[in-house]
């Protein structure tokens, strides 16, 4: 199963790479959205500080959002999906390849946002094994629920509508976690960021488990 | 109306449905009795308390519901491929209860919020419950959103069992987010293995409202759910007319061109 899911991973790195959309359009909005966030504020740099972690996983939600549509997207058009499953290839390794794919693409939106929130709202990290883990944690959790309910919208005339309206209340406990982890690691939080980090883990564990099971019918008749 | 298999189907009343809303209705007002009359005030809520008569079971309801919705989602997943019909009454059932505990979750946060306002002077507060339990709603109603997109109903149906299968692992975290977390919120008030918060008359009222409650929403599980089958039948007979105006008028084959948007 692990050579498919990384054939399949290779497969939509290898179109992001040659499209660069995550770079060229999804990253320099992210950054647009972590700047308005500042007009938002009126640029109050102890509200900005105090507030980097959640700011920082409200704008990888949304930068993300926009990659888990464009990854079923690709698959959609032209019937990539009925090809995919001609090809007897496991669901379960389309499913683990797609989320590795969307793991390391949300990977790179965060290394862009991550050192910007650090120059623009003038943030210091306390804690760099946290802020790494929590964010691993978080991306991972984005990355699997992202692939399970893409999947669900995907084929559908109003995916683009339907897509976050499914998507964000089941983040929503990620985005908790990870702002709650995310101050701590900032030092503007005392608190037990390990445990929202555990959090976060033990959501990703949860969905894999229901995608791994739940992908076959997914793809049936999709 | 005639269903697919020749029956008439005009409305979606029955006997036993329309003793069951007389049930209904009779139960809600002898609750409504015992929750505004019978009942004493709370000594530290006041008259507010009366509010929790209607809240409280309302979330059990919503509780009872979306676990149907996931009990039924699982069936139609593993029995569906089976069956003739592919299992659709399952699915059916699944959308019919689920579109009452979206309903009473959202009583449960009107209420909520009236509560709040005498008792704790606002409406919200950003409390581990509350918070949750808006979550919850949020999710059903995109479960809802799902199931109301144009596309093949089994196709449809398939994946929105998997989405309320997986929707429901809110409900325990909505339970004990009181529990788990430090919450404004009070505990629950009525609990399996704990002593009841509330005795007497209040206990009662609120067991009774429980039952009361409970007639209403299978009234209107059964209700939607012949609801839905109309529906199934009018898009089928819609699709069959429109097949054989087509073939009555001997129009050319439909091209792929002509779906494109």
């Amino acid at each position: 199963m692990l050579p498919e899911a990384l054939l399949i991973a290779r497969k939509d790195l290898k179109i992001e790479m040659r499209s660069k959309v995550a770079l060229g359009q999804v990253a320099p909005l992210a950054l647009l959205i972590l700047v308005i966030f500042a007009f938002a504020l009126d640029a109050n740099s102890m509200l900005l500080k105090l507030g980097a972690g959640g700011l920082f996983w409200i704008s990888a939600l949304y930068g993300g959002t926009m990659l888990v549509q464009r990854s079923f997207d690709l698959e959609s058009e032209d019937g990539n999906f009925d090809a995919l499953r001609m090809s007897n290839i496991d669901p379960s390794a389309i499913f683990l390849g797609k989320t590795l794919a969307l793991f390391v693409q949300i990977g790179i939106l965060e290394l862009v946002i991550g050192p910007a929130i650090l120059i623009l709202y003038e943030t210091q990290v306390s804690d760099w094994l946290l802020l790494l883990l929590a964010a691993v944690a978080g991306t991972l959790a984005f990355a699997v629920c992202g692939v399970l309910w893409g999947v669900m919208a995907s084929g559908l005339r109003v995916r683009t509508t339907l897509l976050p309206l499914l998507l964000v209340p089941v983040l929503s406990p990620v985005l908790l976690a990870g702002s709650r982890a995310f101050e701590t690691a900032l030092g503007v939080r005392a608190g037990d960021g390990w445990t929202w980090t555990g959090l976060m883990f033990v959501i990703a564990s949860l969905h894999t488990a229901v995608g791994l099971g739940a992908f076959g019918f997914l793809l049936e008749e999709g | 109306m005639t269903s697919a298999k020749g029956r008439s189907v005009k409305m979606t009343a029955t006997p036993f449905t329309r003793a069951l809303g007389f049930l209904a209705l009779a139960a809600v007002a002898v609750m409504a009795l015992l929750g505004l009359v019978v009942s004493p005030p709370d000594v530290v809520q006041g008259e507010a308390v009366r509010m929790l008569y209607l809240h409280v079971p309302a979330i059990w309801i919503a509780y009872g519901s979306f676990a149907v919705t996931s009990v039924s989602s699982l069936l139609f997943l593993r029995r569906g491929k089976r069956r003739e019909d592919k299992g659709r009454h399952y699915d059916r059932l699944g959308g019919a209860a689920a579109e009452v505990g979206v309903l009473f979750t959202g009583v449960t946060l009107i209420t909520g919020m009236l509560w709040g306002k005498v008792t704790w002077g606002t409406y919200w507060q950003w409390d581990a419950r509350l918070t949750t339990t808006v979550l919850l709603f949020v999710t059903y109603l995109g479960y809802l959103a799902l199931r109301r997109l144009p596309a093949d109903p089994v196709v449809r149906g398939r994946r929105a069992a998997i989405m309320a299968l997986i929707s429901f692992i809110n409900v325990p975290i909505v339970h004990y987010s009181v529990d788990w977390w430090r919450t404004l919120h009070q505990k629950a008030s009525l609990s399996v293995g704990r002593r009841p918060e509330i005795t007497g008359e209040m206990y009662w009222t609120l067991l009774y409202s429980a039952v009361a409650v409970t007639f209403v929403a299978v009234w209107l599980v059964t209700h939607r759910y012949r609801v839905i089958r109309l529906e199934e039948i009018r898009d089928e007979e819609m699709l069959t007319a429109l097949i054989s105006q087509r073939v009555s008028q001997d129009l050319p084959p439909v091209s792929d061109g002509d779906f494109d948007e």
